[in-house]
């Protein structure tokens, strides 16, 4: 069995090989672009698709569907780092920048550190993977073994022995639950898990 | 020898005739004919603002009333645009304050757009009434609120897809209690939160609100209490679709809203949408011609459901979560279909989403006969499905395939996608906007060329062998006005052997090309017509060899000359100014060596 899975990925890695040879055209570009030193290689768009489709082909080895093999050019250029190509695929930036990520889908995560008073160390959770404050809070209290009570407009989380709060962009530390889910989401660096008594002063603005 | 009509007469039959296109015809056929048009035409639309002065403009038209101007190249929407290029308004908005008061709609696109263009808009022009600023930059709600303080008649304000600098929502408020002329909103784009009571107040006293077209951080329930202000809107867009928590009185509250609403057509927003909250929408479906789900991430099932309920919709906007699946059920419920736009929802994921192929979009082609209009991000594509697609719908006029991965060739054979692209522009004889992808050769150039007779603008990445591809297009499409190309390997030779084509063109874009430093210096002295721009931020071309390639290259017919306000990296070719900047460098270089 695991023989023939070996021979399997080198057959194909052969192949992926071959087409990288592959299009005329394309090595002359690739001359081209080795022959002035001013350039900089994420400004040659062609030579930073290899990485990523490096990576890719490595997983598509493991799947039964490995016809979407393409073909691209010299290595030689390839940033060592995983690049994207500037302004593909052509989606407009406003509409990238209003796109959220589904849960858990996404490749890049947004990982705020959260700390509390009195704990030893920090964890670390994925924003992008909550929709609400009531799941974010849910996960808070589980993680870190306390409750918060309820959340009210006028008197923040008054009465509960811990309070959650984060650090927004401008650095001020801001009561969780003020305002709208998005907004905390584009404007929270960090959390933090206060005493009642530590944020007494956040609920009074 | 005048056998016309009289002067009146004609005037009188022009007036009849809206479209640019016609105007400008008329104007050719003679010279009492060109000035009785001039003197009577209201509308101008300007594809590419550095082509003519604004004086230009106004000496020939004296009595505009309407103007559009479009600014940056088409590429400038992923970037490949550097900013502070160009495209600046101001001196378009100065010039219009002098000579043409009466000015009442302007209409720009990827142009830079600064608070004191805004100011002198809303203080120069009595009567103004149509303010729309597509994909622009550059203000910020200051800007907003002298508008809204000072444009008594206003009747649009369309700020899609611009970047704002949202400083305050109070902007809204700047709208007088005495202003009620408000036909179309679209604050889209806006970051922050705008003054609600403010909004709530002017959509109450503005009778005429057709269009309202809401940013995300309006709440979902709020949105109940604003319609009942303008239950005749025709175009929506909502705000957030969504609360933290699924509120069946939000619900009953939105189904009585929307119930409410008997003209609506158009629906779009629905950013970050909770799924329980779209049956708000069934009593509805029925007449919406046009739905944008485009920013709504929800699963096929759910979009299936709602869509199912729109057999009059002629304009569908979704993401790729719609799936082969939902795209099927798309076939079968809308037969009037004319759009269909599918976007990518994870455009940096690399792995294969077999949900969505190619079979989705054969399906919506067989099913919907009036569909001919397309844009389809998938990651997979065949010859035999494009084929296909070619033989069922002649028709197609707008025609953008966007496989993810550059250089995908057909999954089926492993061959270019040529022959495929090639059916497409055999077939559909009536394409005049054509965006290819994949892996394709000269191959697919020499068919496009010999076949796309009509098309007027082509979009190209990462495609070609060889010059002889770019030749193929330029010496073939005869009313090609647009070409955009990136990462191909075209040079200097189909360049100037076609030289003359681009001053029938409107501009030609390259990025990442082959064309060579002293080609382009070749055609910018050669044609005086054509502005020869060349973009490098890597530092003056004249510092590299002349047979360097450019980093990117922007052409374009002018009658204005080399524009004035370029930015360091842009050159303007075979001008005098840029041959004055040879010198310096020259001066410059000579010094450092004596060092």
């Amino acid at each position: 069995m695991e023989n023939s899975l070996v021979n399997h990925e080198t057959e194909l890695n052969l192949k992926a090989t071959e087409l990288r040879l592959g299009l005329p055209g394309c090595d002359e570009v690739n001359k081209l672009q080795c022959n002035f030193s001013i350039l900089r290689s994420n400004k040659r768009s062609s030579s930073e698709i290899s990485t990523e489709v490096d990576s890719m082909s490595k997983s598509k080895l493991n799947t039964s569907n490995g016809s979407e093999i393409t073909s691209h050019d010299d290595q030689d250029n390839a940033p060592p780092s995983k690049a994207q190509i500037v302004g593909w695929p052509p989606i407009r930036s406003y509409r990238k920048n209003n796109l959220q990520q589904k849960k858990g889908e996404s490749e890049v995560g947004m990982y705020v550190k959260v700390s509390m008073a009195g704990a030893p160390y920090l964890r670390k959770i994925d924003l992008k993977f909550y929709k609400s404050y009531s799941e974010l809070l849910k996960v808070l209290e589980n993680m870190f073994k306390c409750t918060f009570g309820e959340y009210s407009e006028r008197e923040g989380y008054n009465g509960s022995e811990f309070v959650p709060t984060y650090e927004d962009k401008d650095g001020d530390w801001m009561l969780i639950g003020d305002v709208p889910w998005e907004m905390f989401m584009s404007s929270c660096k960090r959390l933090r898990i206060m005493k009642g008594s530590e944020a007494k002063g956040l609920g009074c603005f | 020898m005048d056998h016309s009509f009289p002067q009146k007469v004609l005037e009188h039959l022009f007036s009849f005739i809206d479209s640019n296109k016609d105007r400008n015809a008329i104007s050719l056929v003679s010279k009492s004919w060109y000035e009785i048009e001039r003197r009577s035409r209201k509308k101008i639309f300007i594809g590419n603002c550095y082509a003519v002065s604004p004086t230009t403009v106004i000496k020939r038209f004296p009595e505009l009333r309407s103007i559009t101007l479009k600014g940056k190249p088409h590429f400038a929407d992923f970037n490949l645009v550097p900013d502070g290029w160009g495209g600046y308004v101001y001196t378009w908005i100065e010039a219009m304050a002098v000579s043409v008061p009466l000015l009442e709609e302007i209409r720009l696109k990827r142009m830079v757009v600064t608070d004191e263009s805004l100011e002198l808009i809303a203080k120069s022009f009595k009567n103004f009434k149509v303010l729309v600023l597509i994909s622009c930059e550059g203000f910020s709600t200051d800007g907003l609120e002298a508008i809204a303080s000072n444009c008594r008649n206003l009747k649009e304000l369309n700020l899609q897809e611009s970047e704002v600098e949202d400083l305050s929502g109070d902007w809204l408020c700047y709208f007088p209690d005495s202003y009620t002329s408000l036909v179309s909103l679209n604050i889209s784009c806006l970051n922050n939160e705008v003054n609600l009571s403010a909004l709530e107040a002017l959509l109450g006293r503005c009778p005429n609100l057709q269009t309202l077209c809401l940013n995300h951080a309006v709440p979902l329930d709020k949105l109940p209490s604003l319609l009942s202000q303008c239950p005749q809107l025709v175009e929506l867009g909502t705000g957030v679709y969504s609360t933290e928590e699924m509120h069946p009185d939000v619900l009953s509250s939105l189904i009585t809203a929307f119930s409410g609403c008997k003209q609506l057509k158009s629906l779009s927003g629905f950013w970050n949408v909770l799924p329980s909250y779209l049956p708000a929408l069934y009593p509805i479906c029925s007449r919406l011609t046009s739905l944008n789900l485009s920013y709504a991430i929800i699963q096929s099932s759910d979009i299936v459901k709602l869509i199912g309920q729109c057999p009059n919709l002629l304009r569908l906007w979704v993401l790729d979560y719609i799936e082969d699946v939902g795209l099927e059920a798309v076939a079968a419920s809308c037969k009037d279909l004319q759009e269909l736009r599918v976007f990518p929802s994870d455009p940096s994921c690399l792995e294969l989403n077999n949900a969505l192929t190619e079979r989705g979009l054969v399906s919506v082609f067989k099913g919907c006969p009036k569909l001919q209009s397309v844009l389809y991000f998938c990651r997979q594509m065949s010859n035999a499905a494009l084929s296909a697609i070619a033989q069922i719908r002649p028709n197609l006029t707008r025609f953008r395939l966007c496989i993810l991965e550059p250089h995908t060739p057909d999954y089926l054979t492993l061959q270019p996608l040529d022959s495929g692209f090639g059916a497409i522009v055999e077939h559909c004889k009536d394409l005049q906007r054509l965006s290819l992808s994949g892996l394709l050769t000269d191959r697919v150039f020499e068919y496009i060329g010999t076949h796309a007779k009509k098309l007027e603008m082509l979009s190209v990445a990462f495609a070609g062998d060889s010059d002889l591809g770019l030749h193929y297009v330029l010496s073939g499409c005869e009313n090609l006005r647009k070409l955009e190309i990136r990462d191909c390997p075209f040079g200097d030779e189909a360049l100037l052997a076609n030289a003359a084509k681009l001053e029938t063109m409107r501009s030609l874009w390259m990025s990442s090309c082959s064309v060579s430093y002293g080609a382009c210096k070749l055609l910018g002295q050669k044609m005086p017509k054509l502005n020869v721009e060349v973009i490098d931020e890597s530092g003056p071309p004249d510092s590299r060899p002349d047979s360097c390639p450019v980093e990117k290259l922007y052409i374009y017919r002018s009658i204005a000359g080399p524009r004035l306000d370029m930015p360091g990296f842009v050159w303007t070719m075979g001008d005098d100014s840029s041959r004055k900047l040879e010198l310096d460098v020259a001066g410059v270089e000579a010094q450092f060596r004596n060092l």
